[in-house]
């Protein structure tokens, strides 16, 4: 499998024209700025929006930026995330999960019966409730894929069935709290790493980072292929580092009012590990696999992907898996965060705000755009409105306003990008 | 090897293909001959089943039956994979290119390089590049552009560089000039003409009969979807092939009146 066709042929003009020896760095800067003004925005528009809300509730109130209000940003928008992590799978190919918030419903209770009920230790209890998110997932993805449903359908009904689910398991209404000898399951959301293992982890990360571009723009350059200036990359890395620095030092300080009398309080929140890891995985296989290459095929055109060779129904199916068990490992994570299980947990509004986070982020309802980053950017942007407007004193009725107004922005930037390009 | 060397079997052999779309009956007895070297002109109305015939070789869609041989033996080609594996590259009337994904992505889709697990990016877009240099072209700024931001004419050459970077030894190109201006069409028989004396087979459909008559060796003419004839390009005129095409006869060649009903 060569090039030997073509390599027969005397003409090898260059495809791209040697740049002419000007500042690396801006050129740099104008071909990310014709990307831009192309409609290929990435996180813009999450991060700008961010930084508005966050200045503009950081003046109205001061205690928006206090580091035990950005600690509770954080482990409240931690199921959100995960759920949207999982739904970007299936929206990239233009498909949609109505049900995936019930079905963290499900697993979470399915955790908190072995658990609490039949005393199982927590790793197999984890265990279970993830494979019962394959299960939900292979079953939604079969009736999509090879009945040929419309995900609209299917998972509509899977919304108003596993809601029943999660009724019957948790006998008409009962609220089952998460017991678990070693409490791993709670300090989920209730643990943090001690201030000096939040260094450590922040220093792995800029390491990692710097490592992967490094060897990136290596590798490019020993092919003779164009990539980006070192100067650039550089900036990159210290930006990432100053980020985390930042980030770190926040959730070291101490957000007990009385440590010696009520324990003391800080550190970074285990969940952000694991949302982070979580981020690093799907994002690794996403952009950097052939699967996730397929997933995008199929949600750019069905036709090209099937033409090129691949098993779009298995693509589909996986997709939905991936979903459905990220929706459980949402389900862990909010079990962690209430202490307990109900019939409401992963009900009421988690769905629409997974969906939203996601939308919000970047991600394309019309399937072929999207990166596993734009729920946590987007999640982050619906946890500050609602945690904000709420510090401001502000009535529910105004949060549910303002997020679905920001929800309807996203989506109709979505539409215009691809009215644009179309 | 050449031109009408007919001692070697042909390199893609069709015998009673049919091909029916519930009760429209789009492909009847279609026998085909592809032999290596040469371009094959596949010509035929609006809806005479070309595509429908390409997509067959393709493994895109299914026959009802008759049989495909390569190299004399007989094959099953029940996928765009299988077709792959025989060495056949088909492009496309309608491009089959994902808008979202950049031209180097697009051109490896399905058969992405990899290291372990992890794709191989430079490897791919250094290939890439290096077979769009050879076919000449200029125009795309960068093989990391999204395709959803080419031109239809660049789109095309993407979609032929896609087909010509595997070693494949039949390429098919379904109506490749409709979209290009003079030079790129220009560009692009030349190309046809070059894979063919390299000594791949080539197989083009197009409505231009001259570009039909400056690069192809051979000419089979579908009609209302049977195969008028298979001639050899030089055996017959302009005006036979428009008739050929037109009424599926021209004289002696072709269906009889008591065939074409
Ligand atoms: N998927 C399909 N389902 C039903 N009928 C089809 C399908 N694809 C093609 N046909 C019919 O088969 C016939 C042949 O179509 P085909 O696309 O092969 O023609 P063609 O020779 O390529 O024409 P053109 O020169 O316009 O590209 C047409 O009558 C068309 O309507
Ligand atoms: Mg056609």
């Amino acid at each position: 499998m060569t090039t030997e066709n073509i390599a027969r042929t005397p003409d090898t003009a260059p495809v791209v024209e040697a740049p002419e020896r000007r500042n690396a760095v801006l050129d740099y800067a104008a071909n990310y700025w014709r990307k831009v003004a192309g409609g290929d925005m990435g996180a813009l528009p999450a991060v700008g929006g961010l930084i508005v809300l966050c200045t503009f509730f950081a003046i109205a109130r001061p205690s928006f930026l206090t580091p035990i209000n950005i600690a509770n940003l954080l482990q409240q928008s931690a199921p959100m995330i995960a759920i949207g992590m999982g739904l970007v799978f299936v929206l990239l190919l233009g498909e949609i999960d109505l049900s995936a918030g019930f079905t963290s419903g499900v697993c979470a209770a399915v955790l908190a019966i072995l658990l609490t009920n039949e005393g199982w230790p927590w790793y197999a209890g984890v265990g279970i409730a993830i494979v019962v998110g394959v299960a939900i997932g292979l079953l939604l993805g079969f009736l999509v894929a090879k009945v040929r449903i419309p995900s609209f359908v299917v998972t509509l009904a899977a919304f108003l069935a596993f809601q029943g689910v999660v009724l019957k398991l948790l006998k008409e209404g009962t609220n089952i709290s998460i017991r678990d000898s070693q409490s791993v399951i709670i300090s989920i959301e209730n643990g943090y790493l001690s201030p000096l293992l939040g260094w450590a982890f922040a220093a792995l990360v800029v390491a990692v980072f710097a490592a992967v571009e490094l060897v990136k723009v290596y590798k490019r350059r020993s092919r003779g292929l164009p990539h980006a200036p070192f100067a650039v990359v550089a900036l990159k890395i210290v930006g990432l580092a100053a980020l985390l620095a930042v980030f770190v030092t926040i959730l070291n300080e101490e957000r007990s009012r009385n440590p010696l009398l009520f324990g003391s309080n800080k550190g970074m929140p285990i969940v952000v590990v694991i949302i982070a890891v979580l981020l690093v995985l799907w994002t690794l296989i996403l952009r950097r696999t052939p699967f996730g290459r397929h997933i995008y095929a199929v949600g750019g055109n069905v036709e090209a992907a099937r033409r090129a060779g691949i098993r779009v129904d298995r693509i589909r199916i996986s997709a939905f898996v991936i979903c459905s068990s990220m929706a459980a490992i949402g389900g862990i994570i909010a079990a962690s965060q209430a202490r307990s299980v109900d019939p409401n947990t992963g009900g009421s509004n988690v769905l629409l705000y997974a969906v939203g986070a996601a939308v919000i982020g970047g991600t394309s309802l019309f399937g072929g755009r999207g990166r596993v980053v734009d729920p946590v950017l987007g999640g982050t942007v619906v946890a500050v409105i609602v945690n904000g407007l709420g510090l401001m004193g502000q009535q529910s009725w105004v949060k549910y306003v303002f997020t679905g107004s920001v929800l309807l922005l996203a989506a109709g930037v979505d539409a215009l990008l691809r009215k644009r390009t179309n | 090897m050449t031109p009408g060397d007919t001692a070697a079997p042909p390199l893609l052999e069709l015998r009673g293909i049919n091909k029916s779309f519930g009760p429209v009956h789009v492909l009847r007895d279609v026998d085909f001959t592809v032999r290596a070297g040469e371009v094959t002109a596949l010509v035929g109305d609006n809806g005479a089943g070309k595509s429908t015939l390409v997509k067959c070789i393709g493994g895109i869609y299914s026959t009802d039956n008759g049989e495909t041989h390569i190299d004399g033996q007989k094959v099953n080609i029940h996928g765009p994979r299988d077709a792959a594996h025989n060495g056949i590259e088909i492009v496309y009337q309608d491009l089959a290119l994902c808008d979202n994904l950049d031209i180097v992505q697009n051109m490896f889709l399905g058969r992405e390089k990899r290291s372990g697990l992890i794709l191989d990016e430079p490897a791919m877009e250094e290939l890439a590049a290096k077979t769009l240099a050879g076919l000449s072209v200029r125009t795309v700024k960068s093989v990391r552009q999204l395709v959803s931001s080419l031109s239809g004419g660049q789109r095309q050459t993407v979609a032929i560089a896609k087909a010509v970077l595997w070693n494949s030894r039949l390429v098919i190109l379904d109506e490749p000039t409709a979209a290009l201006g003079v030079a790129q069409t220009a560009q692009v028989l030349e190309l046809v003409r070059r894979l063919a004396d390299n000594g791949l087979a080539v197989v083009l459909i197009s409505h231009n009969m001259n570009d039909v008559f400056a690069v192809s060796d051979r000419i089979a003419a579908l009609y209302l979807g049977r195969m008028a004839a298979q001639v050899r390009a030089t055996d017959v005129t302009h005006a036979q092939v428009v008739e050929l095409i037109t009424a599926g006869r021209s004289g002696s060649l072709g269906l009889q009146p008591e065939e074409a009903l």
